[in-house]
């Protein structure tokens, strides 16, 4: 409750004078209309949990999600993509947003690390990255293009390993669907992403020495027809109760 | 005879023209955005080569195991009035109207390493995920109802009574089905191997599902292209975007007048 | 080698049953209406419907014989067969269609080619050899189909209707020349036919069938006579004669001298035909337009249900239909001396 009225207060610092003053102690907010919200593979449990508690709060606004690898989404802002907000798995990708003018100033509102994904018990015995270059062991990683990609990579080239993947997936999601299905005996993804697994999947934690840090921004898009309810989503992800499911999601604080 | 009575009325001319639009222009686009001068270096890269030569083997491929399989599944659809013939027709057509993702899902149910068939196919070592197989069998999948259906439409056609002739001059069944039936069918069978090579070479959502996405292995030309354009390098997507079409263009030109009234 | 075929089948609501041989070396035409099973016989006898009851034995061959079990398939049928409408293979140019059975038997594609090219020739059409079923006439088509069911030397030569898809004119001239080639292949003809012209010109033997059951079976001359049924009367009462035009007469093999009418064919060997409803009977010698007039002596009455068929000998010998009425008015029977007289214009002439 406390913290409700605390971001009540600051949302109507932000609005100012833009409008009627928002209600004080009230459990809802004046915003109404659509909000697309475009966001990495990654953030889709965290973000969809958060859309019960901003229905709660913006019981007018309806909030859609397109959730993909951001490299992915960054493309479809760029030709044009009615996004009100775009959060992404790394910095590259907003920051082509950023140097197109897109997008408004992005803040950091998650970090995220990479943890290696394998079958439930963990049949494989994996231990670590260079237990993947094992000979016969089916590893699928994400296409270098997807952050999650770029940072596997990197990791890899920390450890020092070289991993022959089966295949190259175009999301974090449909990296982690290869190794719940079956397909894959192991794959790298986010933290997050194995927690979502839950039983359907075992994590192989990877050492500090050898992970990356994945940090997510989030912006406005200036083409945003709904600036108010835009800034509001951004607001709530960086310092509202975003942040309490992105959390109980795996992630890191910003 | 007087002039403007054999040309086509103005408003149906209007029409057509926009429908032409609705394929021309998308095309136009094209080649209007073609980076001609970075052409060629981005078809020489070693991905490129490998998506094309990829993409050629699988749909020639598919198209083969498409013929192979279909014609006779064809003839007995045409031929033979079964209990379930129905429910056989409504299974051949169904990949047709079926979301090629979701037909790559199902193929991953069925045939990949915990699949229906796909597990006691693992223990004796045949792999189709992740392999070059496997996109073949995605394409296939999605392509053959082409070919299927426009042969079994042919054999449908066929007098029969040619074939009494035939067999009253020495043929067997078998002989009178190489010599004399599937002739008669040949603009058709030409034809539908066409359209389902074109099926084949096309797929996406079925063989990035099934098969992954793996240069040189499973990366065929519209993975390719798909990749490329989401790690915003449109050059490369746009060229060999213009390859995939030019290569169907060509086919579609030389396939004679009368094969494509056989569709 | 004789046929000896007795087909009971049926195919769908359509019963058959037939008996009919055939002699060696002969001729016999199966004639009926439309839905008579003909075409049916035909095609059980060539194997491509399988009897349901009786035997075809073709020399010392069993080919179908239900009770036993036994059934040779079509194409081990040492049968060959001319189809109504050619049937010939449309992707096949002329000489590949009359090599089709050949390259069946085995033979290298050079030999069938070589000796289908002769088959070609035979039948006059040796410049035709590269072109397609399409670009021949219908009568050219009809030659192809015989040569190709004849190169594979057959025991049994079957014919449904050969000529039935011809027009008129064409129909003619292909009739004589069926009748050169079917005189020169010396095995067993079964021809199945619905105009008499065919059979009686072409034949030795007729059978009539009529809603799948052999009504009558013997030589034209038999039935002309004594035809069984109102059908074999109206199909095989025609009066035929052998006989060389000059101008506008047509002298017979017997001496006789038919008029026919002015619009005739050149000069040389013909048949004469007269249909027996266009001959009149008279006590006495007739006055007045027919110019066709024969003494003779009544040989035979055939009473049928509304007429009766009338055999006249004389110097022409010919069968009339006349009204039951008339009989009784004209007194007619067996020895009495009569006139028959014919128009001119009911004569028909064609060349042999």
């Amino acid at each position: 409750m406390w913290k409700i009225a605390v971001w009540l207060v600051a949302l109507s610092v932000v609005l100012g004078g833009c409008g009627p003053s928002t209600k004080t102690a009230a459990t809802t907010l004046p915003l109404t209309g659509n909000l697309t919200v475009f966001a990495a593979a990654s953030l889709t449990e965290a973000f969809t949990a958060e859309k019960a508690t901003l229905a709660s709060k913006a019981p007018h606004l309806t909030v859609t999600y397109s959730f993909a690898g951001s490299q992915a989404l960054v493309t479809q802002i760029q030709q044009g993509a009615p996004a009100d907000v775009f959060a992404s798995a790394d910095q590259k990708s907003m920051q082509k947003l950023v140097d197109a003018g897109l997008v408004d100033a992005p803040r950091v509102f998650a970090r995220n690390k990479l943890e290696i994904v394998v079958a439930p018990g963990n049949p494989k015995h994996i231990t670590g990255l260079a237990d993947l270059a094992q000979p016969g062991l089916v590893v699928v990683l994400e296409d270098p293009s997807v952050p999650a990609g770029a940072y596997s990579r990197q990791a890899l080239q920390k450890a020092g390993v070289t991993v022959k993947p089966k295949s190259l997936e175009l999301d974090v999601k449909s990296t982690l669907a290869k190794v719940t299905s079956g397909e894959a005996d192991a794959a790298i993804v986010y933290v997050s992403d194995v927690q979502s697994a839950g039983t359907r999947a075992t994590g192989v934690a990877i050492p500090d020495a050898q992970n990356v840090v994945a940090t997510y921004p989030v912006a406005v898009v200036k083409a945003s027809k709904n600036h108010a309810a835009a800034t509001a989503f951004v607001d709530e992800v960086v310092s509202g109760s975003g942040q309490a499911a992105l959390r109980h999601q795996g992630f890191l604080a910003p | 005879m007087r002039a403007g009575t054999t040309r086509p009325p103005a408003p149906v001319v209007a029409v057509a023209a926009l429908a032409v639009a609705l394929f021309a222009i998308p095309l136009a686009g094209l080649v209007w955005k073609a980076p001609w001068d970075s052409a060629w270096s981005q078809l020489s890269s070693a991905d490129a080569r490998a998506a094309l030569r990829l993409s050629l083997v699988t749909s020639l491929a598919a198209t083969a195991l498409a013929v192979v399989l279909g014609i006779p599944l064809a003839w007995v659809q045409a031929r033979f009035d079964y209990p379930g013939r129905r429910v056989v027709r409504a299974l051949t057509t169904l990949p047709m109207v079926l979301p090629p993702v979701v037909g790559g899902i199902a193929l991953l149910l069925a045939l990949g390493r915990r699949g229906l068939v796909g597990q006691y196919l693992d223990r004796v070592g045949v792999q189709l995920p992740f392999h070059l197989p496997g996109a073949v069998l995605a394409e296939a999948f999605v392509a053959m109802p082409f070919f299927v259906l426009t042969v079994e439409a042919a054999l449908r056609t066929v007098d029969s009574r040619l074939e009494d002739a035939a067999r009253t001059l020495g043929a067997g069944r078998a002989s009178v089905f190489w010599h004399v039936t599937l002739p008669l069918v040949r603009p058709s069978l030409v034809a539908g191997a066409v359209l389902c090579w074109a099926r084949a070479l096309g797929e996406f959502g079925a063989t990035i599902t099934f098969a992954g996405n793996l240069s040189g292995h499973t990366q065929t030309l519209p993975l390719f292209v798909y990749v490329k354009l989401e790690g915003a390098n449109p050059d490369a997507a746009i060229v060999l975007s213009l390859v995939l079409l030019a290569m169907s263009l060509v086919v579609l030109v030389s396939l004679r007048d009368r094969w494509l009234r056989a569709l | 080698m004789t046929l000896d075929a007795a087909v009971d089948v049926t195919v769908g609501t359509f019963h058959l049953d037939v008996r009919v041989a055939v002699g060696d070396g002969e001729l016999v035409a199966v004639l009926g209406p439309n839905g008579a099973g003909k075409t049916t016989f035909l095609r059980a006898l060539a194997g491509l419907v399988a009897i349901d009851g009786g035997r075809i034995v073709l020399g010392d061959q069993v080919l179908d014989d239900p009770a036993a079990g036994v059934f040779v398939a079509p194409e081990r049928r040492p049968v060959g067969v001319v189809f109504q409408d050619h049937l010939l293979f449309p992707h096949l140019s002329a000489l590949d269609n009359v090599a089709f059975g050949l390259r069946r038997q085995g033979r290298s594609r050079r030999a069938a080619r070589a000796a289908a090219g002769e088959w070609l020739g035979r039948v006059g059409l040796a410049a035709e050899a590269d072109r397609r079923p399409a670009q021949l006439s219908g009568g050219q088509a009809q030659r192809v189909a015989l040569a190709r069911a004849l190169a594979t030397d057959p025991a049994v030569l079957l014919l449904d209707e050969p000529l039935a898809a011809l027009d008129v004119h064409t129909r003619t001239a292909v009739r004589r020349d069926l009748r050169r080639h079917l005189d020169g292949f010396g095995g067993m003809r079964l021809l199945v036919t619905h105009d008499p012209i065919d059979a009686l010109t072409l034949a030795h033997r007729l059978v009539i069938v009529e809603g799948g059951r052999v009504v009558q079976e013997g030589t034209p001359e038999e039935i002309t006579e004594r035809p069984r049924t109102e059908y074999a009367a109206e199909l095989v009462g025609t009066n035929l004669y052998r006989g060389t035009a000059e101008g506008e007469l047509v002298r017979t093999e017997g001496g006789a001298v038919i008029v026919a009418p002015a619009a005739m064919t050149a000069p040389g060997p013909v048949y004469a035909v007269i249909s027996p409803a266009a001959v009149a009977i008279h006590r006495h010698e007739p006055e007045g337009s027919p110019r066709n007039t024969w003494p003779g002596r009544v040989a035979h009455i055939e009473r049928l249900t509304t007429k009766a068929r009338v055999r006249v000998d004389g110097p022409i010998a010919i069968v009339a239909d006349v009204t039951a009425a008339a009989v009784n008015a004209l007194d007619l029977r067996e020895g009495a001396e009569v006139w028959t007289a014919v128009k001119a214009s009911e004569v028909g002439v064609y060349p042999v």
